[in-house]
């Protein structure tokens, strides 16, 4: 799967967001966590629906600032995940294309219905939902939302 | 605090929800001191727009009193006095900087859809559906207003409400669709729909500079007030094309404005198979007017739509555009960038904008508000609401 947005922030400014992946958590929805654990490896954790974790490890593939980060699950784990997010200058002064590719494939086990979980029925909207936050983060310093504003229950 | 809110099709409730509270840094609170009812809402109400929630609050016409401001909010204070843009647009991104605020990248919390159903989602909008953010609106005694920072604008204490309402939407509505029409010297503007918007492009035209402005409706108090405004009226009963083209010599209107968008009535053929179609929810739209527009209009004229349309439109004769190189312009309107220009011209007394207003209610009458205003009961051309 791939997603494309425009930020009007340099590519090193959003390069570094990102790479301090502890942020991850701000945009990508479901994710309660990612912790460094190493210089090119960290701990991922989402919440399940009982309230307790799923987690795994990841490591850093390639790396280069305000250019490309990739990084994919570490192999033992139950869930096959790799990922992409590149920078590139946007031409007459946008700012920067983003570029982000995720592929997962899940072994079995718990981590399925984590991954579930963390994407929801439709992965695509997932990713999309989180650079359109990453974008809004970036751009005004807040993400919009309506959850907790005011409505009237359903009769 | 109370509030109107849609439960479906010709179902809407004044209910008690919670007040509004601050979510965003650059939120504010404000304190309705009066709104009002839209054409637009009444595509809601009946029906047409996908993606409403039964408790939504409607209501995207407000004004009134800042109560609260988010941390981040430095240029309103509490006891601003404030009228609010329809459109909730952030000020930096892309669109924004090019004062295409409808047009915002970031806020709407419910983009994908939008972009799912459009290619691309643009600026979350108060009031009108979940494919605009599904934001609460102002049809009540409070409203969170993201972004305030950027939207609203503070108007003196010496103007009455009445004056300055609606310039959070029908008025730049109707504005912008006359200067879509890019008038020039000489120019005959023809507008179909005496609404409330209809009523905004015909004094908007004369403001830009036509020469003549041709008004098309059927209801007697619509055209009464629209040539009150000095336009020339037709029925829409009429064989309007050839009417528009004996009183302009044979040329045409030089800007055709649809200020009707997907809910025209009409009496002609094609009329008739739109609404069949509609029953069967073939379609969602029923164009007759833009057609009407499209045939009328001189060549390499403009035709500017500010009605709303919500989906797919059968049977537009767009080869009547490509044969007579016509521009089509069209879209929400970018209210924060006539704010202040229209503002001045009510300070200057150019013109007064509540001459629209037929009906004042409690925010308690407005589901029986939103009555009239469909069947046009009562003389009603416009309401506004004092929650």
């Amino acid at each position: 799967m791939v997603y494309s947005v425009t930020i009007l922030r340099p590519a090193l400014e959003l390069y570094q967001y990102w790479r301090s992946l502890e942020n991850l958590p701000r945009f990508i929805g479901e994710l309660q966590s990612v912790v460094q654990t190493g210089k090119d490896v960290s701990h991922w954790k989402i919440k399940s629906a009982q309230g307790s974790f799923y987690e795994w490890d990841a490591r850093i593939l390639e790396d280069k600032a305000g250019e490309v980060l990739s990084w994919e699950s570490m192999p033992g784990s139950d869930i096959d995940m790799a990922g992409s997010v590149r920078f590139a200058m946007a031409p007459g002064g946008r700012g920067t294309y983003v570029k982000v590719a995720l592929k997962y494939a899940v072994t079995g086990g718990k981590l399925g219905a984590a991954i579930a979980k963390w994407t929801g029925d439709d992965p695509k909207r997932h990713l999309a939902d989180s650079l359109i936050r990453f974008k809004a983060l970036m751009e005004t310093g807040e993400i919009p939302t309506v959850e907790g504003q005011t409505r009237a229950n359903e009769d | 605090m109370k509030a109107l809110c849609w439960f479906g099709k010709h179902d809407v409730r004044v209910e008690t929800v919670p007040d509004p509270i601050i979510l965003n840094p650059r939120d504010a609170i404000v304190r309705i001191t009066t709104s009002a009812i839209c054409g637009s809402d009444l595509h809601l109400y009946d029906g047409y727009i996908p993606r409403m929630e039964k408790g939504d609050v409607l209501g995207h016409e407000f004004m009134g009193e800042v109560v609260e401001i988010g941390a981040e909010v430095r240029n309103l204070k509490k006891g601003d006095r404030v009228v609010v843009p329809f459109t909730i647009s952030c000020g930096q991104c892309f669109y924004c900087r090019k004062t295409l605020w409808s047009l915002c990248d970031n806020t709407n919390p419910g983009a994908y859809e939008s972009e799912v159903m459009n290619g691309h989602s643009g600026a979350g909008l108060y009031g009108y559906s979940h494919l605009y953010g599904g934001y609460a609106g102002g049809q009540a005694q409070y409203v969170r207003v993201p972004f305030a920072d950027v939207g609203p604008i503070k108007v003196p204490p010496g103007i009455p409400d009445e004056k300055v309402i609606f310039l959070s939407d029908i008025f730049p509505t109707g504005f912008m669709a006359a200067e879509n029409c890019n008038i020039q010297h000489g120019d005959t503007v023809a507008i179909w729909g005496c609404g409330p918007v209809g009523q905004f492009c015909i004094r908007s035209a004369f403001a830009l500079g036509a020469e003549r402005v041709i008004a098309i409706d059927e209801v007697p108090e619509r055209m009464e007030m629209a040539r009150e405004g000095g336009a020339t009226t037709i029925s829409s009963h009429e064989e309007v094309f050839d009417e528009l083209k004996q009183m302009t010599g044979g040329m045409g209107p030089d800007a055709c404005i649809d200020a009707v968008g997907m809910e025209a009535h009409g009496f002609n053929l094609a009329a008739k198979i739109d609404q069949a179609k509609q029953a069967l929810k073939m379609t969602l739209d029923r164009p007759n007017v833009l057609r009407q527009c499209l045939h009328a209009c001189r060549k390499g004229g403009t035709v500017s739509v500010p009605g709303v349309y919500a989906g797919f439109l059968d049977n537009i004769p767009f080869g009547m555009a490509v044969a007579k190189g016509l521009t089509i312009k069209t879209g929400q309107t970018h209210v924060q960038r006539y704010l202040k220009p229209l503002l001045e011209m009510v300070e200057r007394e150019q013109i007064d904008p509540s001459f629209v207003i037929t009906h004042r209610l409690s925010l308690e009458q407005a589901p029986d508000g939103y009555k009239t205003f469909l069947n046009k009961q009562d003389g009603c051309i416009k309401i506004i609401l004092k929650p």
